[in-house]
């Protein structure tokens, strides 16, 4: 008898009551838990107004050039050879600028997130600077620095009889400096959310820094990079100002997408809208295919 | 050791234990809230824990000796050879012939349970072939030869664990060093994991150092037990000498003992609270008392005739203890454990709060000097 009251009072050392008030916060939960999400599930007016127009606001354009395609022309018109001609570039120069921004942002993205520095505050602002920068401005700058008279143009052209505006390799490079920091946020992000103590483990098994980045730290971000890839891509495949400034509006070499459909507009607002309608399409199904294959997962 | 005749019959042999062999460590690391100023010898074969409460500087410690933390002071050396000096010395991580097993684990999680095995061999120079075939007898040798194709999140708590210590021990180190080995685990996978790490620990010739804050890891798996608290060592010995002598309330409560310090006077031990424990041991000066809760005594009025150490104290709790009720004190020497049977707590009726008097006879009692 006694000794199972010392049991009950070591389990409550309180030493109180034990049912009555072990039952009344619990039951207090419960409560709480049934009610709240209910009440949550009204969403306020001064929030759910603009959330709406937001999502018109962003969807609704697209639902025009939908509704003003000439869709009985679509197809003869997506064959003519400016057409392809236009699309081919785009599609190539879009993929070497993300190959270029790969194979140079990446390792920029490692040295920002890894390496203490002196002034690597200053460089990730620097970095973010075409971000912000008008497309326009940074053709000029681009034009500037390797124009046939710019500061490192003149002796390319002089020594190598090299010329790089006006050409596909100067849509490539305008296109690669706008989308660069999409890339290079997207993977210092990438590195900053992996545990950085996989890569002290494989220090410990005897990794230099170079071996480990290649065997653990790039398949661990293997997802950011990816992401960060499409958004570089799909900036680079839309790049208008920068391009027509530093590359000029040639068909066939310099005149992507974008510059087609501008030029186009004035010309022939038909074939305006289905360039446009090409555009949509390859974009939303990167992103889609991305989304599934890559970005879902790592969410 | 049959190191010293190969050394007579054959000199050029490279590597036969010199005197300086295992790790001679004073490690201190500065923090501006920490400092961690403890010295470290491990023996090849031998395996000894740093055991020590949560931010003792054990972590700190075992980064240290890993090249993962520069020294701020002290010195490390590895068979003979200076890996840090806080100064002009200091051997990156992935030069130290030191493998680590990270509490939890930090298997590579895009490589299988054998690439993550062959990655330290195929780091230090061996062929892809060669890193497998060595990947594949360790798995074997931790008993996951079946599994060596599955990737760390398919592995159990303690597969991971043991494909840890397979990829640690792949490079042969000269020192291997635990954090928390077991903490990861479950109780039921502790009790089977602990006996098999004991067994792999016991076959390294290396040195062996495991970091715990369990002192049943520690008293298992390791010949000799270093203890610190607030970033030094504050006992060291092996698990018998511990247990039977402790020097701080931390490893008094390790081992499960009442310890207090006080002066003593031939058989009698002051304590700072003015009580005096008659002591079968002689200690004079500084000195230690220690006695188990078994020993206390506990009687609703107090005690007659037998020379015994006797206080009036209040009950402050009472807990369920293994089999027995151990009922926790407050007043006389300070804070005492009793242990009572269930049915003696019963007699006495105990509850918090209420007076009682505890004694505990002399020859129950050890007392050692503090000094």
């Amino acid at each position: 008898m006694s000794m199972s009251i010392s049991t009950s009072s070591s389990a409550n050392p309180s030493g109180a009551g034990p049912s009555p008030v072990a039952d009344a916060p619990s039951s207090t939960v419960e409560h709480r838990r049934a009610v709240h999400p209910r009440a949550r599930r009204v969403v306020p007016a001064p929030l759910a107004v603009p959330a709406a127009l937001a999502l018109a606001f962003l969807v609704l354009p697209l639902v025009g050039l939908l509704v003003r395609a000439p869709w009985s022309t679509v197809p003869q018109r997506l064959v003519e050879p400016e057409v392809l001609a236009a699309l081919r570039l785009s599609l190539v120069a879009a993929t070497l600028a993300t190959a270029v921004c790969l194979v140079l942002g990446v390792p920029l993205a490692w040295l920002l997130a890894r390496v203490e520095f002196p002034g690597r505050r200053l460089v990730r602002a620097l970095v973010t600077v075409p971000l912000v920068l008008p497309p326009v401005v940074g053709g000029l700058a681009l034009l500037l620095l390797l124009g046939r008279r710019g500061v490192i143009g003149q002796w390319l052209d002089r020594w190598f009889d090299v010329t790089i505006p006006f050409t596909t390799t100067a849509v490539v490079i305008a296109e690669a400096f706008v989308a660069m920091p999409f890339l290079v946020i997207a993977v210092e992000g990438a590195l900053r959310g992996i545990d950085d103590r996989y890569e002290e483990a494989a220090a410990t098994l005897g990794a230099n820094r170079w071996t480990t980045f290649r065997r653990v730290t790039l398949p661990l971000v293997a997802p950011g990079i990816v992401a960060g890839a499409v958004l570089c891509w799909a900036r680079a495949l839309g790049e208008f100002g920068a391009t027509i400034t530093f590359a000029g509006n040639f068909p066939g070499r310099t005149q992507t997408m974008p510059l087609s459909v501008y030029l186009l507009l004035e010309t022939d607002p038909p074939a305006a809208i289905v360039l446009s309608l090409v555009l949509l399409a390859v974009s939303v199904g990167i992103l889609v295919a991305l989304r599934e294959k890559w970005i879902g997962q790592s969410a | 050791m049959t190191t010293v005749d190969n050394q007579d019959a054959r000199p050029y042999v490279s590597n036969p234990a010199p005197p300086d062999a295992g790790l001679r460590a004073h490690l201190v690391v500065e923090h501006p809230a920490f400092r961690l100023d403890i010295e470290l010898t491990v023996a090849p074969g031998e395996v000894v824990a740093l055991l020590g409460p949560n931010g003792a500087g054990k972590t700190t410690a075992l980064r240290a000796l890993a090249g993962l933390t520069p020294l701020t002071g002290g010195r490390i050396d590895l068979n003979g050879t200076c890996l840090d000096d806080a100064g002009r010395t200091f051997v990156p991580p992935e030069r130290r012939d030191i493998g680590v097993v990270f509490q939890d684990y930090l298997l590579f999680p895009h490589l299988s349970a054998l690439e993550n095995v062959a990655f330290g061999p195929r780091c230090r120079g061996a062929s892809r072939g060669q890193a497998r075939a060595i990947a594949h007898e360790w798995l074997a040798r931790v008993g996951l030869a079946d599994l060596a194709g599955r990737r760390p999140r398919q592995l159990s708590g303690g597969q991971a664990q043991r494909v840890a210590l397979a990829r640690a021990l792949a490079l042969r180190p000269a020192l291997l060093l635990l954090d928390e080995p077991l903490a990861a685990l479950d109780a039921r996978t502790r009790l089977d994991t602990r006996a098999e790490l004991h067994r792999h620990l016991a076959d390294h010739p290396g040195a062996t150092l495991v970091v715990t804050h369990d002192p049943l890891d520690a008293f298992v798996l390791a010949d000799r037990l270093v203890i610190v608290e607030n970033g030094r060592v504050v006992q060291e010995g092996d698990a018998a000498a511990v247990t039977a002598r402790p020097r701080t309330d931390y490893v008094a409560r390790l081992v499960g003992l009442n310890l207090y310090r006080g002066h003593g006077d031939g058989h009698t031990v002051t304590l700072p609270t003015g009580m005096a424990f008659a002591t079968a041991d002689t200690v004079h000066g500084d000195a230690f008392v220690a006695f188990a809760p078994t020993a206390v005594a506990l009687h609703p009025d107090p005690p007659q005739g037998s020379p015994r150490n006797t206080w009036s104290a209040t009950v402050g709790g009472i807990t369920r203890h293994g089999d027995h009720v151990r009922v926790h004190l407050v007043g006389g020497p300070g804070e005492a454990s009793a242990d009572v049977t269930p049915a003696a707590a019963a007699t006495l009726r105990l509850e918090p709060g209420q007076p009682i008097w505890a004694a505990v006879k002399a020859t129950e009692t050890r007392a050692y000097p503090a000094g």
